[in-house]
């Protein structure tokens, strides 16, 4: 019952950022906004048993990745957006109802593969110590190969915006 | 006692490896390619000698065909053959025989000429074609032959090419022939598609035609109004290349060309080609009398008219055009009138004494350089021999008794007394003016005070002369008629009389006006000035046939060809299909916007397609 | 559509949370996400909503690591956010350059591909 009442919760919050981050004009708005549908979404994560994701979604998700576009964003000194133009009117109304009838196809989709219940606390928890383990032995290989392209997006990301100067 | 196959195809073949000998290696080695072209046709005569010897001693040796199958299809066989009767034989000995005696006279007469290996060679093509017209054993050999003369005579006549009267007239030999060989090409493709019920049955072969047609005749299969339009379109052959009217227009245009080609080709043997082919094929054209009678019409008219012609000609040799047109008319007639024999007959001697009157002229405009008659005179002091010969040939012309152009002349007048009254006073009145217009040019260049100064021709030349003046003369006695199967009685001693006064009265005529200049001729065209300017203009049908093709031909047919071409075929499919691509490419070219945007919506609707694929089921 | 057929199927609203209710959250978190895309001329937005149509995944993942008792979903949600983080980096980086050479971050004016 309390699941109940707390996933509607969360998703009703996650779902109103999460227009709030396509509507909103002013950009710093946007992003914030996406702070709170990360954390709504680590909430719903925790009701999920998955602690460990629900920890790195805040740390990195909300901590490191947004921060980062707050900062590129002050840097850029955005304006906030004028409203849109008559001629790219079609391409706009034609994407949200694309968009829209995305949904409804996922809808329809998804509808009919539901489950009675989740099986509940007889599954493994998402725990540091369970997870960890599945990192390091079964999907070793993924995780060190992931760690090559943290380093080719750093030397990659400094090289784009590097300002050449006056040689 | 079979004529031995080798021989016969010697005859045909000879001139050809001839040409194609001079072509390959004797281009500028003038002794070689005439030694070479006169070697081959000398050969074919002799070969043809051979037969005709064998053919006296042994009657069963003729006819004789060899064959060669060419194309077999089902229904469309073509063979290439040689089919050797009295008739073919007597004219390969025509053919070869003058053609020899013109092929020495133009090693003289070419002497100074730069281009001496191509006339040669060309000359001997010229001999093979007129050959495969005489040996065809089926229509589309004949017809190949036709085409070969056609296009020899065109660079025969266009020898000169530089100058530009020469290559005009080889044009228009060329495309007269053309008109009128379309015309024969259907009658051939009609007289094939009629020629057996089955449609694998169909062939070209003389013999068998001759032997299956009249009883499918009979029999039904064929149409009534086939056979005369069969017999129509395949007379506009001989329509064209034996220059009748009103297809006359190129003979004497054709006179650019060297003095030995219209000596060979425009009055021995291609023009008689067309009587040849009326004569091979005179079972078909007995069997359908509304066309016999056109075929004799058009003889008269064409024999009557250019002697006409000839009356006010000043050039040398375009009197004697027009005295070929005129004979050649007389032969036609003939074979309208149902005398095959004699028509063929007058064609031989024709070409003996036609051949000598235009040797004997090209001996005068290579002693003289000079063609015009008014410029010429007294040449039968200065050069007797020449003058002797054109004497001789104009005696046998005009149809002087004894002389071989009386008998033959005589024998269609015969038929044409017996048959068409018309015709044999057309007839006769035409051997009058032949008589004059033959007079007028002797007196005018011959005798008289001398305006041009000439030299005898040389031996090489004087020699054919001889020959052929010879064979003029004792033509009439070889038996050329009973040789071709027709025996017949005496002398009709009424048509002699009428036709001898008639020429009498035209050569005292001439004396009379050219000889002794009783009254000044410039007196008489001043008189006759109407009918004469009409004359001189040839009747005007030369502007009518310039007008036809200036006017409609090309103002309207090719006109409307053109812009067809333009608009249709350029415009619309070469260029449509062009600016049709560039248009789609246009088009298309709008998906890319460059914007991220556009193409994620592109995107979308895939997966959205992608997505409803398991709803709908 | 099966959508439109309500009277074959319980709604959703009565019964116990199950696992389409997170699919169905998931879903709709990314046809926002997607409008987003469709909608924002600013570059750096568009890359925001992609950042939450990867979280819409992501909430996707961890509902069916629940469901079929596989943590190996929460695996791919550990790197998913690992490599999402590089992608920002370099989108980002991207973006600052844009800004540098073109002047401009309307998504409508950065089309030097067009026709």
């Amino acid at each position: 019952m309390a699941e109940t009442v707390f996933f509607y919760l969360f998703t009703t919050l996650m779902v109103l950022s999460a227009l709030s981050v396509v509507f909103s004009r002013r950009p710093i708005y946007s992003v914030l906004s996406l702070l709170i549908a990360m954390f709504c979404l680590a909430a719903l994560f925790v009701m999920l048993g998955a602690y460990l994701v629900a920890a790195l979604q805040v740390l990195l998700y909300a901590g490191a990745v947004l921060v980062l576009f707050l900062f590129v964003i002050m840097l850029l000194n955005l304006e906030p957006e004028a409203s849109a133009r008559m001629r790219v009117f079609t391409l706009r109304t034609t994407g949200t109802l694309a968009a829209l009838l995305l949904f409804f196809a996922l809808f329809g989709i998804l509808r009919g593969a539901g489950q009675p219940t989740p099986p509940g606390a007889q599954a493994t928890p998402g725990t540091v110590e369970s997870v960890g383990r599945l990192i390091f032995t079964t999907y070793l290989l993924p995780f060190e190969l992931t760690s090559f392209l943290i380093l080719a997006a750093i030397i990659g990301a400094v090289t784009l915006a590097k300002q050449h100067s006056n040689e | 006692m079979v004529a031995p196959p080798l021989l016969c195809w010697t005859i045909l073949l000879a001139p050809f490896c001839a040409a194609l000998l001079i072509l390959l290696a004797g281009v500028h080695r003038k002794r070689f390619s005439a030694a070479v072209a006169i070697a081959a046709l000398l050969t074919s005569f002799l070969a043809a000698g051979w037969v005709f010897l064998q053919a006296l001693r042994d009657p069963a040796v003729l006819p004789c065909e060899l064959s060669v199958s060419w194309i077999s299809l089902p229904g469309f066989t073509v063979p290439f053959g040689i089919l050797m009767d009295r008739l073919s034989l007597l004219m390969t000995l025509v053919v070869a025989g003058v053609g020899s005696a013109i092929f020495i006279y133009s090693i003289g007469y070419m002497a100074e000429d730069h281009a001496y290996s191509r006339f040669f060679g060309v000359l001997s093509l010229f001999a093979f074609s007129m050959l495969t017209i005489v040996l065809a054993n089926n229509w589309i050999q004949l017809f190949i032959g036709w085409e070969l003369v056609g296009c020899c005579s065109y660079l025969l006549i266009g020898h000169w090419y530089a100058k530009p009267a020469a290559a005009e007239a080889g044009k228009k030999a060329f495309m007269v022939n053309r008109v009128a060989d379309f015309a024969f090409l259907l009658g051939i493709l009609a007289l094939w598609s009629v020629s057996s019920p089955i449609a694998a049955g169909r062939t070209f072969h003389f013999q068998t035609l001759q032997a299956r047609l009249p009883e499918l005749a009979r029999a039904g299969p064929v149409p009534v109004t086939m056979l005369p339009l069969i017999g129509l379109l395949l007379f506009c052959g001989p329509l064209g290349k034996s220059a009748q009217f009103p297809l006359h227009v190129w003979l004497p245009d054709a006179m650019e060309g060297p003095t030995p080609v219209s000596a060979l080709i425009h009055a021995a043997t291609m023009v008689a080609a067309g009587v040849y082919l009326l004569c091979r094929s005179f079972w078909l054209f007995a069997s359908v009398p509304s066309v016999m009678t056109i075929i004799m019409w058009v003889g008269g008219a064409t024999a009557f008219l250019s002697a006409c012609l000839a009356l006010v000609e000043i050039d040398l040799k375009r009197i004697l055009a027009y005295s070929t047109l005129s004979q050649l008319g007389y032969m036609v007639m003939a074979l309208g009138l149902g005398g095959s024999v004699a028509g063929m007959y007058h064609l031989t001697t024709h070409a003996f004494f036609k051949a000598l009157l235009f040797l004997a002229a090209g001996s005068v405009i290579h002693g003289t350089h000079e063609q015009d008659i008014r410029k010429l005179g007294g040449l039968v002091r200065s050069m007797p021999w020449t003058s002797a010969a054109f004497g001789i040939g104009g005696l046998a012309l005009c149809g002087f008794p004894g002389l071989a152009g009386f008998f033959s002349k005589d024998e269609i007048l015969v038929l044409a007394y017996e048959r068409n009254a018309p015709l044999y006073w057309l007839g006769t009145i035409t051997a009058g003016l032949t008589a004059f217009y033959i007079a007028r040019a002797w007196f005018v260049a011959f005798m008289g005070r001398e305006h041009a100064h000439g030299h005898e021709s040389p031996p090489v030349m004087i020699g054919p002369l001889v020959l052929l003046a010879a064979l003029s003369i004792v033509g009439g006695y070889l038996g050329i008629p009973r040789f071709l199967g027709e025996l017949h009685g005496e002398l009709h001693w009424e048509v002699a009389g009428i036709s001898l006064a008639a020429v009498a009265g035209g050569l005292v005529l001439a004396w009379l006006l050219y000889g002794k200049r009783l009254v000044s001729p410039a007196k008489v065209v001043h008189a006759l000035a109407l009918p004469y300017s009409f004359l001189q203009r040839r009747y005007y049908i030369d502007e009518i046939y310039s007008w036809y093709v200036a006017t409609i031909q090309q103002k309207i047919i090719a006109g409307l060809c053109a812009w067809v071409e333009r608009n249709v075929i350029i415009g619309f499919a070469v260029n449509g299909t062009a600016r049709l691509t560039r248009g789609m490419g246009q088009v298309i070219r709008l998906c890319q916007t460059g914007r991220v945007q556009t193409y994620v919506l592109a995107f979308l609707i895939g997966i959205i397609w992608l997505l409803s694929v398991p709803l709908r089921r | 559509m099966t959508v439109f057929a309500p009277c074959c199927q319980p709604p959703l609203g009565l019964i116990p949370v199950t696992l389409t209710h997170y699919l169905i959250a998931s879903a709709l978190l990314f046809a926002i996400g997607l409008a987003g895309i469709m909608t924002r001329r600013n570059v750096l937005m568009i890359l925001l909503c992609i950042e939450l149509m990867f979280n819409a995944a992501n909430l996707a993942f961890v509902a069916y690591a629940r469901a079929l008792g596989d943590l190996g979903g929460q695996v791919v949600v550990f790197f998913i956010i690992t490599v999402a983080a590089a992608e920002v980096t370099v989108g980002l980086a991207i973006a600052v350059l844009l800004a540098r050479q073109l002047k401009t971050l309307n998504a409508d004016e950065v089309s030097l591909l067009k026709w």
